[in-house]
């Protein structure tokens, strides 16, 4: 399975059914006795027929409709926040989620109207105004696909300075009630290298809650960060924004592994990048089973001129969903060292 | 779960602070719905939210600290970082600016410096108080061991320094809000300013709790048959009908809970504070009557952080009403079950959004849910949830005496009832005014005392509504009214700008309040109201990108975009008042 899938991109229709269905909470549900019951609906003129419980985004998937996502994974519980995968449901007067929204009998869901189109292109508009998607690969193909043009909002505002998003104050912001020309806000900041092993480029955050969702309830329970702020201010932030080094994090890197936009990044890429020696096309992946314990997770091994430069794990890994712990993504530094 | 710490302790005074809440938590529900309560009580003794007294708060409830942070971040009225002790938050919003609020935040400007500065008291801007009656509007926070605050009216510089620096405000006394002061033909209205807010007894003189009385005599079933038949709609915005509500509620299975909503935060509402702060026991039958008949075995009062006069007379009645045995375990030998939990917000408009609300008790951000499933099926702690507005569920006690036919013949076929307006902006009288539903706005003007100068526009529903125009004056006020005109009744703002005012600083002003208060969660309206306002700085600039044409499309574009795909009605109408004054009005006119 190639890295794109976690962005519910090209290939996702091959997936098995199971692997779309989000990780529920809390212990695991008794199963039903199969086959459960089916929904009938309609996607696009076409009919579909989905498990009773999955998501309109199933029934696209299905369809072999790709149908764009930002904020959702297969492992983690929906929060439906970015809105680009809204689709136009018949007797609904806004669009709806597709990530989230249950399917129902008889639903009438259309994929790429008019006002689909608009929304999906206005979601990665302000989006990219706003946020730095250099290395978003995935968000630059929708960008092309939508006919996306950020800069109809302006000019660019200057970038924060150092701690200066951090400490933005809820309900006050200093401009707005004159008249003077504005040029379009951004989350431009300094990147937050406080550790050996990633770095946190908030510059690039689209705010998907991902990474919160992989540090708390859905996979690692250690809650070393959250969104912080409210409205355009709103952040992932450690409490107080104190560095990860005094926060909670045991660096699972399980964040890093469900960022979108690559604003959590291996130290070992943001250095190379840095560098200009990071290089995709001349990296192998290949998998392997974690030595250090008896889980057995696979890890990709990522390997660019006979090193190391990255460990990721694929999501459909059955017992982990594609997440690790600290030895298995960042322990193979003495690998490096040999 | 292990939780792990900064190594900041707290000061023996937080923990004593955070143990005192401890010790009044209710065991039926989740810890973690004393987190805001927590935070409240150590903002208003300390003066901030230090990160020791994040600590212990997060451990005693045992929430992780930087989850207890991104909440206590959400609130405006929380402060993550040290400042001073007394602060006042000056209201500069659509009814105050020009009424003196913009030379107040001024001349407190020259007094204490820049806002947010000052080691001993401080000052910032504010949203609309809910008190524009009487603008300017200002409250004062003071923290400290005797802590207290206060909303002041029509606020000058002299007393507001004083106030800040602990002399007692002077306080209207509350017919100032109500021009019809003694005209009794008021239902909602009528105890108002008659009966001493604090009295349990002057309440039942005034004909309190006869209807709850009568309620136990007809049976739950029976009540909800009259509401029904009432056809009575939702007073909070949307206009939903309550028996439909109720009914859906009462299908679902228990335990189920009830919410009255006290955010009153929409721009020119204020209504709902002038009932509380003058008959807050009529919320509280009204909340008991709803829970009988839906079945809830306990209640949120979620009142707006800025009402600390209603929240004094609240929690006082509640005090008497549990002494009183009107709650708690078998409500005066009926065998019904009832209570009350007091909860207040801390600055963020947003958490009048049902669902947000719901986030809010529950300990989280103030952050709305996608909907279905919705809070009659899925509300609060996961449990079946009634969430009625403060004038929605006043209204019951008159339905279940009078008869929910009696009450439908009031008012039009598709609005029912009486309904209480909120006059402020550019008129002679205003304040909260109570009348048939079908009364025009040209004849509620009228009562108001008429237009102050020369009318330009007014405002319907709030920074969420929309615009009419001076032809428009005959638009009966009523929620299908509204929207033939082209707005909507909303929380029933009704307020007229006359022809003095600049509509351009007007609409600058309710896009800097849609910017301030999204809670940030989905990206069409946390982007999008950024966008919109800095579209709207362009114009008023005369600086667009292209030409004017091109931004009016943008703004459209837009529009639609938060209309169509963000999560909640804030986004969904964050765009409104603009849309509708650009079709309205020769502003931002291609030149
Ligand atoms: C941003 C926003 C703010 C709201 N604020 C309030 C409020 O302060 N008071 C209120 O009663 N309803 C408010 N509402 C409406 C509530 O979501 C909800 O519809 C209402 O409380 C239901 O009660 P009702 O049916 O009695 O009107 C708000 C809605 C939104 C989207
Ligand atoms: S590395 Fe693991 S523990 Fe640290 S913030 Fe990321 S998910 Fe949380
Ligand atoms: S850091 Fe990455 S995963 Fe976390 S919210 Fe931002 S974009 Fe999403
Ligand atoms: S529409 Fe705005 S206020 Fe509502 S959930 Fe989205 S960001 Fe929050
Ligand atoms: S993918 Fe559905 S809202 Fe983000
Ligand atoms: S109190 Fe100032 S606008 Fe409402």
């Amino acid at each position: 399975m190639s890295e794109t899938t976690r962005n519910g991109a090209t290939p996702l229709v091959q997936l098995a059914p199971d692997a779309m269905t989000p990780i529920p909470r809390g212990p695991l549900p008794i199963l039903p006795s199969r086959p459960s019951k089916m929904i009938d609906l309609t996607v696009d003129g076409r009919a579909v027929s989905v498990p009773e419980g999955a998501t309109l985004i199933e029934a696209t998937r299905r369809l072999s409709i790709d149908t764009p996502t930002l904020c959702f994974l297969e492992n983690l519980t929906p929060v439906n926040v970015c809105r680009i995968c809204v689709v136009e449901l018949e007797g609904s007067r806004a669009l709806v989620p597709s990530c989230s929204r249950k399917a129902e009998a008889g639903m009438k869901v259309l994929t790429d109207s008019e006002r689909v189109r608009l929304s999906r292109r206005m979601v990665l508009e302000l989006l990219a105004s706003s946020v730095d998607v250099s290395t978003a690969p995935q968000f630059q193909e929708y960008m092309r696909r939508y006919g996306a043009h950020p800069e109809r909002f302006g000019a660019a505002a200057a970038p924060a300075n150092e701690g200066e998003r951090d400490a933005a104050v809820p309900g006050r912001h200093h401009t707005g009630h004159g008249h003077s020309a504005a040029t379009a806000a951004s989350v431009a900041q300094p990147v937050k290298v406080d550790n050996d092993l990633y770095v946190r480029d908030y510059g690039k955050c689209i705010l998907c809650y991902k990474c919160v969702e992989a540090c708390g309830e859905d996979a690692q329970n250690t809650f070393a960060i959250a969104v912080a702020g409210r409205g355009f201010d709103a952040r992932i932030s450690t409490e107080y924004n104190v560095p990860l080094t005094e926060s909670a994090c045991v660096y699972c890197g399980n964040c890093i592994g469900v960022c979108p936009t690559g604003a959590l990044m291996f130290k070992s890429e943001f250095d190379m990048r840095a560098a200009g020696t990071w290089n995709e096309t001349a990296q192998t992946q290949t998998n392997t089973i974690c030595p250090y314990c008896g889980v057995g997770c696979t890890l990709t091994v990522h390997v660019q001129a006979d090193k190391i430069v990255k460990v990721t794990s694929p999501m459909e890994q059955p017992v982990t969903n594609g997440h690790l712990c600290i030895k298995g993504r960042f322990g193979w530094e003495w690998v490096n060292q040999r | 779960m292990d939780l792990h710490f900064t190594s900041e302790q707290a000061t023996p005074q937080e923990q004593a602070i955070v143990d005192a809440q401890v010790a009044r938590m209710r065991g039926d529900i989740p810890q973690r719905s004393y987190l805001l309560p927590v935070l409240i009580a150590i903002q208003q003794r300390v003066g901030w939210i230090s990160p020791g007294g994040l600590n212990y708060a997060s451990n005693v409830l045992g929430v992780p600290p930087a989850d207890v942070y991104g909440v206590a971040d959400f609130y405006a009225l929380l402060s993550t970082k040290a400042q001073a002790l007394n602060v006042a938050h000056i209201c500069d919003d659509i009814a105050c600016a020009n009424r003196g609020g913009a030379a107040l935040c001024a001349a407190m400007e020259a007094a204490l410096g820049p806002a947010g500065a000052g080691e001993a008291t401080t000052w910032h801007h504010s949203p609309c108080l809910g008190l524009c009656e009487h603008a300017p509007a200002a409250l004062v926070a003071r923290a400290g061991e005797t802590a207290s605050s206060m909303l002041l009216p029509r606020a000058t510089t002299g007393p507001l320094l004083a106030i800040l620096a602990g002399a007692e405000p002077v306080r209207l006394p509350i017919e100032t809000s109500l021009p019809q002061f003694g005209d009794a033909s008021l239902k909602l209205l009528r105890r108002i300013g008659h009966v001493d807010p604090f009295s349990l007894t002057d309440y039942e003189r005034s004909g309190g709790f006869a209807a709850l009385r009568r309620a136990f005599e007809m049976g739950a079933d029976a009540v909800m048959r009259e509401v029904e038949a009432s056809k009575l709609a939702g007073r909070g915005g949307a206009a939903f009908p309550a028996g439909a509500k109720w009914r859906s509620v009462l299908a679902n299975p228990g335990p189920r809970y009830l919410v009255c909503n006290a955010d009153e935060s929409e721009p020119g509402t204020f209504k709902d504070r002038a009932v509380m702060e003058g008959d807050p026991y009529a919320v509280i039958e009204a909340m008991i009557l709803a829970a009988f008949t839906t079945g809830c075995e306990l209640g949120f009062l979620y009142l707006r952080g800025e009402y600390p006069l209603a929240h004094q007379y609240l929690s006082y009645a509640i005090e008497q009403c549990r002494a009183q045995d009107w709650l708690g375990a078998n409500i005066q030998g009926s065998g019904f079950l009832f209570d009350i939990e007091l909860r207040s917000g801390a600055g963020a408009y947003i958490c009048g959004e049902e669902t947000a609300m719901l986030n809010s008790i529950e300990g989280y951000r103030g952050e709305p849910r996608n909907k279905p499933p919705f809070p009659t099926q899925v509300g609060l702690f996961g449990k079946p949830t009634v969430i009625n507005n403060v004038e929605t569920l006043i209204n019951i006690p008159g339905i279940v005496l009078e008869g929910g036919a009696a009450y439908a013949a009031i008012g039009t076929e598709r609005s029912t009832g009486t309904k209480l307006y909120c006059v402020s902006g550019d008129v002679s009288r205003p304040g909260v005014y109570e009348a048939a539903f079908g009364i025009t706005l040209r004849e509620l003007l009228t009562l108001a005392g008429g237009v102050v100068g020369n009318l330009q526009a007014v405002l319907l529903g709030g920074a969420a509504g929309g615009f009419v125009t001076p032809e428009q004056l005959d638009t009966p006020l009523t929620f299908e009214g509204c929207r033939t005109a082209g707005a909507t009744l909303g929380s029933a703002v009704v307020m007229p700008f006359n022809d003095q005012t600049d509509l351009r600083q007007v609409l600058l002003r309710i896009a800097a309040f849609f910017r301030d208060e999204s809670c940030g969660q989905c990206v069409p309206c946390r982007v999008g109201v950024v966008r919109q306002q800095e579209l709207l700085q362009r114009l008023s600039a005369s600086a667009p990108i292209g030409d004017v044409a091109s931004e009016r499309a943008l703004l459209k574009e837009l529009g639609q975009a938060m209309r169509d795909a963000s999560i909640c009605a804030l986004g969904h109408t964050a765009s409104s008042a603009a849309e509708s004054a650009l079709s309205k009005f020769a502003i931002f006119q291609p030149r």
